[in-house]
């Protein structure tokens, strides 16, 4: 049974939203974790993915990103229904997911990283020119300037600088949605500052954006619309104006909030 | 300087939509402080580079050529001592690839025994031509490579347990080849010629040109598009200064090769050892491989972030074995290389100290022990610093356990070197 979530109209519908979810249901074992959730991401809009520890966020961008297939419920993608049944797949179809632990090798430099895996090759050449060609435009396009040198190995990167290149790498293959898993968790108040600028542009540049985050100072300032996950039902997803910061937290800790949010006999259950 | 007026054209010409950032990728700092500061940075990032081999050979040059003037500097025994070095350093270019994993092959030196036992045996007993000993023995070390890397990346076992496991049990096979006690001659002109016979010196002086030349040309035409495209480039100053040392050491060391170095005056003897070149042209192929193809950036990947290089979608597990098969396969140039400096195989040969000597070789020309960093010529470099202890010290006339312990010392030295680097690495890391 899928709670009933509030939705309100923005003008945003009536474009077709990059990602469409409806009654997604997933288990492991005899433990649900994601009970009939639904959620919609935009173009051009970073979507705030927000909820508790355990809430089902995880779950739900692996299985976005078809690292978990889902049980039961709708994907569409740019309107089409489709299955992802594994990583490479949603990559095909566009989806760049860039984890917390950012997999970049220390070792290779900011070009190097960038095309891991996907070199460009002239015969059995790399295409050095090329490679460092489209790695500075995907940058100049994102507006990045911290970089001195897109030759610098990433060991010799802060910790903003290293989300930085982890999220270009991610823009670089033509991707439709970008999923960030806490980008800022780690990053001093400078560094959280470009990469909130970046995700922004990011957003402006026409990709559908997921950004998940626990700091709701972050939430507010970058994101269009927010989706709170509560004990793997979602909550509410709705446009950041229709909300305040405190009707977030409730949406995150009670699953409601007055009129918003899971019926009460839901989020008593849970409570 | 002509460099300047170089750098200063080129800059000019720079698109001019150029964007915003990336500042240093543009910079031609040809200022003495900027080169040095560029090169402190790389030092803080860990990267030592080829600064401890070079001061070594240089060190260890002095010191030796002090202490026994007579010989050490003469033409005979610098021939002598490359011809020494050629062993150990195909062995350790093998293992750079190995020591990039961060993966360890304690079985290199035994394996290049094992290939040498086998084409001696071919050789002597079958009465086969020389090329297909040789063929057999490199297949025969591609296949070890094979079976290691199995065992390395598809079942799982650490490398060092495999490889200390089979470091006992090919000197088992070399020994059954061979038979106890016993020496396997090795006759063939053509595998005796590599380490014995040289190239006639208007042939090694033709070669040695090229290769400046071709180097040069190559470094050379890379920056200029490079620059012109507007990519990140190496200030015009430390290129050209990179190809006047590479330049000065090919044609220094052929001139020297050139001079008769007989003992009577009745012979001539002079000219290039083949083995030289046969170094070369492994130096340049897998430099070329580890530096300019996916699979030796995929090396370096696995070797820095293995989970990274996964979720790149790199198949790591080819990439292990892959590391293993060429170790192996270059242990068996190795052996051969040996086997014909020394013109026999014995069930010892490549047992010893020969695999510490490489790995010795490798992390003092500057491979990390801990993966992700390293390069071909390293192994050269490294090789070089060993085969100058190993020599300095017989023509001292040193004792045996002095020898041994010299040659630990400096390995412990190396390593200590590595790991400290990489502490400093870490902690500059921000």
């Amino acid at each position: 049974m899928s709670a009933p979530t509030a939705s309100a109209d923005d003008g945003t519908s009536t474009t077709t939203p990059t990602l469409e979810l409806r009654d997604v249901n997933k288990s492991f074992g005899a433990v649900q974790v994601l009970h009939g959730v639904s959620m919609k991401v935009y173009p051009g809009q970073v979507t705030a993915l927000v909820g508790d520890n355990g809430a089902g966020k995880s779950t739900l961008i692996k299985s976005i990103a078809g690292i978990h297939a889902i049980d039961a419920g709708e994907f569409l993608f740019e309107g089409r229904p489709v299955t992802v049944a594994g990583p490479r797949e949603a990559a095909a179809l566009g989806i760049e997911v860039v984890y917390q632990d950012l997999a970049l090798c220390d070792n290779l430099d900011v070009v190097q990283n960038m095309f891991l895996g996907r070199e460009r090759r002239n015969g059995i050449l790399l295409d050095e020119a090329s490679m460092e060609q489209a790695a500075r435009d995907t940058l100049t396009k994102l507006s990045v300037r911290t970089l001195k040198s897109v030759r610098q190995l990433v060991s010799s990167l802060s910790g903003g600088q290293r989300q930085t290149v982890a999220i270009a790498k991610a823009v670089l293959w033509e991707s439709k949605l970008v999923i960030l898993d806490e980008p800022t968790a780690a990053l001093g108040v400078a560094q959280t500052r470009q990469v909130l600028d970046l995700v922004r542009r990011l957003a402006d540049t026409g990709h559908a954006v997921v950004f998940i985050s626990h700091n709701m100072v972050d939430v507010f300032e970058v994101a269009d619309r927010v989706a709170a996950l509560y004990l793997g039902r979602m909550a509410a997803d709705v446009p950041i104006s229709q909300v305040d910061r405190s009707q977030v937290i409730e949406l995150i800790t009670a699953g409601r909030s007055g009129e918003l949010g899971l019926q009460s006999a839901v989020a008593e259950v849970g409570a | 300087m002509s460099s300047n007026t170089v750098s200063t054209t080129t800059s000019d010409k720079e698109p001019g939509g150029a964007p915003a950032g990336f500042e240093g990728d543009r910079r031609d700092d040809t200022s003495l402080g900027g080169i040095v500061r560029g090169y402190v940075d790389r030092i803080r990032g860990g990267d030592l580079g080829a600064l401890p081999a070079v001061l070594g050979i240089v060190v260890l040059g002095i010191l030796f050529a002090a202490l026994r003037p007579e010989t050490f500097l003469t033409p005979l025994n610098i021939t002598n001592l490359l011809v020494q070095a050629v062993p150990i350093t195909i062995l350790a270019m093998g293992l750079v690839f190995v020591l990039l994993l961060g993966e360890i092959d304690l079985s290199a030196g035994v394996v290049s025994g094992v290939a040498a036992a086998v084409m001696a045996q071919l050789l002597a007993e079958a009465g086969a031509p020389w090329y297909v000993a040789v063929l057999a023995a490199i297949v025969t070390g591609a296949v070890i490579g094979l079976f290691t890397g199995s065992l390395v990346g598809v079942i799982g076992i650490p490398s060092f347990v495999v490889t200390l496991a089979l470091f006992l049990g090919w000197q088992g096979v070399t020994l059954r080849l061979i038979g106890q006690g016993g020496t396997v001659p090795v006759r063939d002109p053509v595998i005796i010629g590599v380490s014995n016979q040289n190239l006639p010196v208007v042939l090694g002086w033709v070669l040695a040109l090229a290769v400046v030349l071709v180097y040069a040309a190559l470094q050379l035409n890379r920056l200029r598009r490079q620059r012109s495209r507007g990519l990140a480039s190496e200030p015009t100053v430390i290129v050209v200064g990179r190809i006047v040392i590479i330049a000065a050491v090919t044609l220094g060391i052929t001139a020297l090769l050139s001079i008769d170095r007989a003992l009577s005056a009745a012979v001539d003897l002079a000219g290039i050892p083949y083995a030289v070149p046969l170094v070369v042209v492994l130096l340049l192929v897998l430099t070329f491989v580890l530096g300019r193809t996916s699979f030796g950036r995929h090396v370096y990947a696995v070797g820095g972030n293995a989970e990274a290089a996964r979720r790149a979608g790199i198949n790591v597990t080819r990439i292990r074995v892959s590391v293993f098969v060429i170790a192996s396969t270059l242990a068996a140039i190795s052996g051969i290389a040996a086997a014909s400096r020394l013109g026999s195989v014995t069930p010892g040969s490549g047992a010893g100290n020969t695999l510490l000597y490489a790995v010795g070789a490798a992390v003092i020309g500057g491979t990390s022990l801990f993966g992700g960093r390293g390069r071909v010529r390293d192994a050269l470099l490294g090789g070089l610093v060993v085969a100058i202890i190993a020599n300095g010290l017989g023509l001292l006339g040193v004792q045996a356990y002095l020898n041994f312990i010299i040659t630990g010392g400096v390995l412990l030295l190396a390593a200590s070197v590595d790991a400290l680097a990489r502490r400093r690495a870490a902690a500059t890391g921000h």
